[in-house]
């Protein structure tokens, strides 16, 4: 059974609140006592799932599940989905427009900085329809 | 060293008012959120020209001491404020990124 279940939504091409999922998934897991380690990695991890959102995305959701073993975040988007994941997954690869790249972001480190943070990392895309994320972070050493 | 004495040391104004006293680790130089996202760390000194919310989300994210805006580039009041309320101070100096680095590293704050 899990702790805790929350759900944000994230919208398109909104930088003004971007971010503001990501700072209060944190203080949730703060306030929950999950390891400052943990907390930090998860954070980082789940800040660049809302940017790719709110750069990329035609809008989606960040869904954060807390387990007595272990922590999922979840992003799912709407579309426009990814064409070639592998490609999108190699540092330096952004397809981020002019603008964005202004704001200091389409540095082409997201989906890598996710996969680094998280203890488990899956992507499934499918153009047209969506791309969803699952990352999971483990609260307890293995043995 | 204190953001209030890394003020000193760069000719920077704590524009926030807010944070002087936070341990500064070490520094860092880089105007690529994303970078920064990947390779920031807590209590380090970031200097960028960035002066949007984002920069406040990614400094909040690392629980960095401070982001320092060089060469007297303009802060607006909403993202002070927020920086304030996150407990991040910002400085700002009128030195550019480069000098900035110079100083600090001759004072001794090292690298990530």
């Amino acid at each position: 059974m899990s702790i805790l279940k929350e759900e944000f939504n994230v919208a398109k091409m909104d930088f003004v609140t971007a971010g503001e999922a990501s700072a209060q998934i944190k203080r949730i897991l703060k306030k929950l006592g999950v390891d400052a380690g943990v907390v930090r990695r998860l954070s980082i991890a789940c800040y660049e799932a809302e940017i790719n959102l709110v750069i990329h995305s035609d809008g989606g959701t960040l869904s954060l599940e807390v387990n007595p073993d272990d922590v999922v975040l979840i992003s799912k988007d709407i579309g426009p989905g990814i064409p070639d994941i592998e490609l999108a997954m190699s540092e330096g690869y952004s397809t981020a427009s002019d603008d964005v790249r202004m704001m200091g972001f389409g540095a082409g480190m997201g989906l890598a900085n996710m996969a680094r943070n998280a203890d488990k990392f899956r992507i499934e895309s499918k153009v047209g329809e969506g791309t969803l994320i699952e990352m999971i972070f483990n609260l307890k050493q293995e043995a | 060293m204190t953001v209030n004495e890394l003020a000193k040391l760069i000719d920077a104004r704590l524009l926030n008012g807010a944070a002087g006293e936070n341990e500064v680790k070490c520094g860092y130089a880089c105007d690529l959120l994303s970078w920064v996202m990947a390779h920031g760390s807590d209590g380090m000194a970031w200097i960028t020209v960035q002066t949007h919310m984002n920069v406040i989300a990614v400094a909040s994210l690392h629980e960095m001491s401070c982001v320092i805006i060089p060469e007297g580039i303009a802060v607006e009041q909403e993202v002070l404020d927020k920086a304030a309320e996150e407990g991040i101070a910002v400085l700002g100096t009128q030195l550019d990124a480069y000098r900035i680095c110079g100083k600090m590293a001759e004072a001794g704050v090292g690298a990530a």
